[in-house]
């Protein structure tokens, strides 16, 4: 690479020769786009109807334990795919850089995109770029949106969700929000607390093989899965009942959790699922889950009920009865 | 092992003719209570009651407003504890002040704050101090660190509040309808168990400190119940394998070489007297109020607020004109709407009133 400086320019984003150079020596090889051309042309659609997503990231800091942003920004789009039933084909991404990025650090973040769309067989197949001003961005802020297909006879939908529906989670819950936290705030765990980001795509095609009357599929990220919950309880008119026991909560997360008062009920996750489906369903689902790497701590951990309508209750661990409503903004540690 | 004590806390309210009403006054206590579902354990008839709740909710209006001007200066950093972010002034929140260019930092303790104050020279960096017993040797510390290292440009604001004083003051009152209380277990690892003791010798109320477990937690109310069954009134301890009934006198010691005690104001519940801690005379250079002299006027409570009231149990919240209207989690107006677990703010959510 020929530039001749280690961090970003405003001139690397104002469309001249150096534009070109970063995009040429680092975006181009790093997405393997074919043409430079203003759109990217999509040739042979599968049969099936399209599913369009698009998400914005603008995590702090960029790298943290177990991913960085630009893993996060292609399984956020990916699974967001995924959770409508559709296989994804292909994704765009777009990048605002600040003035001052190390070029290093760009290099990591698109080495690791590459890496992860490969891994799921996925291009991004065009993109953009912009550089602000020093000051104006922190760091670097990714957009990415993502096209994919789903097959006849899917139909995903929260208006699907019947009393008597069995409630399966595919992992445990607050892995991402609270290794991020930690690493934002100085604070160590022993073991190292990883976030759970990967891609969910491959997960949710092997359920759509055991049976395609998947009721609604969720990844609980912002809000965790409490939000998620109440979310789907709200939109289909009907209460969900959970069990404390059946939810699996990391010891770390647990002690984090604990020492800054915050509930894992609602830290978010970027590498689980929610799955609402037929109660005949669920024990083939979770047996199916479990034999994959991403959906191997699979379990069922609550029910669909008619009342109390729109309500999520969870039947704590020693037998008590508690409301998981959404929360008015963030989690905020406590001091007391 | 719960099981058993659930049955005996329902064979003692078997044996206590009337409805028992319990308050808690620690604000963990109240969170621990809703995540473990422990109302839903107890039989009919007990009423566990919040308490002042956390020392974040009961900063009054007057001392955000305060903190809020102060923070407009463009060479003061203000550093808090996350919790202060949301509690409302009269018009506005820190988050707010933040959003409007005020440099506002979240720090998870007070030492982060005087590393702030390390790297920013330049800048008067004020911690908005808050909290009880718990917090205040923390920050008498700090202090003593900023002292000895020569950081000059490190401030508090004190709004730090003391238990004792604001349970007497609660009873004295003359109006509170509580048979016992679960007393903190954090601040008790501090302050012990004798500044306790009048609450029984001159009010004949048990009170038991109590754990934050949901077997401690029903422990503490079981021994309440024993104690109201029995006629008695002591200050007994459950929680022993931490807290010791002498607390921790070095903690204590360094809390009272910095703070004296002064009056103070509490959101829902006026100004109790000697219940605040204001840094002593020899330190009031540390104090941001001598240095700037803030000139905050009004921020007087909503006078239709019944939080004072509901926080001596003599009023729910569904008698306060304010619940549900003018009175949301989202703008919260008085202390227990502030804290998400306060009893207003569990009253709305378990009601199920639609927000619009």
């Amino acid at each position: 690479m020929d530039n001749d400086t280690p961090l970003i320019q405003l001139s690397h984003g104002s469309g001249g020769r150096m534009m070109h150079r970063l995009i040429r020596d680092y975006f181009v090889p790093a997405f393997d786009m074919k043409s430079l051309h203003d759109s990217a042309v999509i040739d042979n659609l599968p049969p099936g109807r399209l599913a369009v997503t698009t998400d914005s990231y603008v995590i702090s800091p960029y790298f943290f334990p177990g991913g960085d942003i630009g893993l996060l920004s292609v399984c956020g789009t990916v699974n967001d795919l995924a959770m409508a039933g559709a296989n994804p084909l292909c994704l765009t991404a777009g990048f605002i850089i600040e003035e001052g990025f190390p070029f290093d650090d760009l290099k990591r973040i698109l080495d690791s995109m590459r890496a992860v769309t490969e891994k799921i067989g996925v291009n991004i197949i065009t993109g953009d770029t912009k550089v602000v001003e020093r000051g104006k961005g922190d760091g670097i802020f990714i957009n990415t949106a993502g096209v994919g297909v789903i097959e006849d006879g899917v139909d995903i939908s929260p208006l699907n969700i019947r009393p008597g529906d069995k409630v399966i989670v595919s992992g445990s819950i607050g892995n991402h929000g609270i290794s991020v936290m930690a690493e934002r705030n100085g604070i160590s765990f022993e073991p190292k607390l990883l976030s759970d980001v990967q891609p969910l795509h491959s997960l949710v095609a092997g359920m759509l093989r055991e049976t395609k009357k998947i009721h609604v599929l969720r990844d609980p990220t912002r809000g965790g899965l409490a939000t998620t919950l109440k979310e789907l309880a709200s939109a289909s008119g009907l209460g969900v009942l959970i069990n404390e026991s059946s939810i699996d909560v990391r010891p770390g997360v647990r002690g984090a959790c604990d020492l800054l008062g915050l509930d894992p009920f609602y830290i978010a996750t970027e590498g689980i699922l929610v799955a609402f489906v037929d109660p005949g369903d669920a024990d083939r689902l979770v047996e199916a889950m479990k034999k994959t790497d991403s959906g191997k701590d699979a379990s069922v951990i609550g029910e669909v009920v008619e009342t109390p309508a729109q309500s999520v209750l969870l039947k704590t661990k020693i037998g008590g009865i508690r409301i998981l409503d959404m929360l008015s903004g963030d989690q905020l540690p406590r001091i007391c | 092992m719960l099981n058993k004590v659930v049955s005996e806390i329902k064979e003692l309210k078997n044996a206590i003719d009337r409805p028992v009403r319990l308050m808690e006054v620690c604000g963990t206590h109240t969170v621990a209570i809703f995540r473990h579902g422990i109302r839903d354990l107890l039989p009919e008839g007990i009423q566990l009651l919040s308490g002042p709740g956390c020392p974040v909710c009961v900063t009054s209006i007057r001392d955000v407003d305060t903190v809020i001007e102060i923070s407009r200066s463009r060479d003061v950093i203000i550093t808090t504890f996350g919790d202060m972010m949301r509690v409302p002034g009269a018009s506005k929140s820190l988050f707010y002040a933040k959003s409007e260019g005020s440099d506002i930092r979240i720090v998870y303790s007070p030492l982060d704050a005087l590393k702030i104050a390390k790297d920013n020279s330049s800048k008067k960096v004020v911690f908005f101090a808050t909290g009880f017993e718990t917090t205040s040797p923390l920050v008498a510390a700090t202090i003593s660190e900023a002292e000895n290292t020569g950081i000059n440009n490190f401030f508090i604001y004190s709004v730090h509040k003391t238990v004792p004083p604001a349970l007497r003051a609660l009873l004295e009152s003359g109006e509170v309808l509580v048979d016992g209380f679960i007393l903190p277990g954090h601040v008790s690892t501090i302050i012990g168990k004798a500044p306790y003791k009048f609450i029984a010798a001159d009010f004949k109320k048990p009170g038991v400190i109590t754990g934050f477990d949901a077997f401690d937690i029903l422990s503490g109310i079981r021994m309440l119940l024993e104690q109201i069954a029995g006629g008695k009134a002591a200050i007994e301890n459950q929680y022993t394998k931490v807290v010791k009934d002498e607390g921790n006198l070095r903690a204590v010691s360094i809390m009272n070489e910095y703070f004296v005690p002064s009056d103070a104001e509490w959101r829902g519940l006026g100004i109790l007297p000697g219940s605040g801690l204001e840094l002593c005379e020899k330190f009031h250079h540390r104090d941001i109020r001598s240095v700037l002299n803030p000139d905050v006027s009004g921020g007087r409570e909503p006078r239709a607020c019944s939080c004072g009231d509901v926080l001596k149990g003599i009023k729910i919240p569904t008698d306060c004109g304010l619940f549900g209207k003018a009175c949301t989690p989202e703008k919260p107006v008085g202390a227990c709407m502030v804290s998400s677990e306060g009893t207003c703010s569990a009253y709305y959510r378990y009601m199920g009133i639609k927000e619009s």
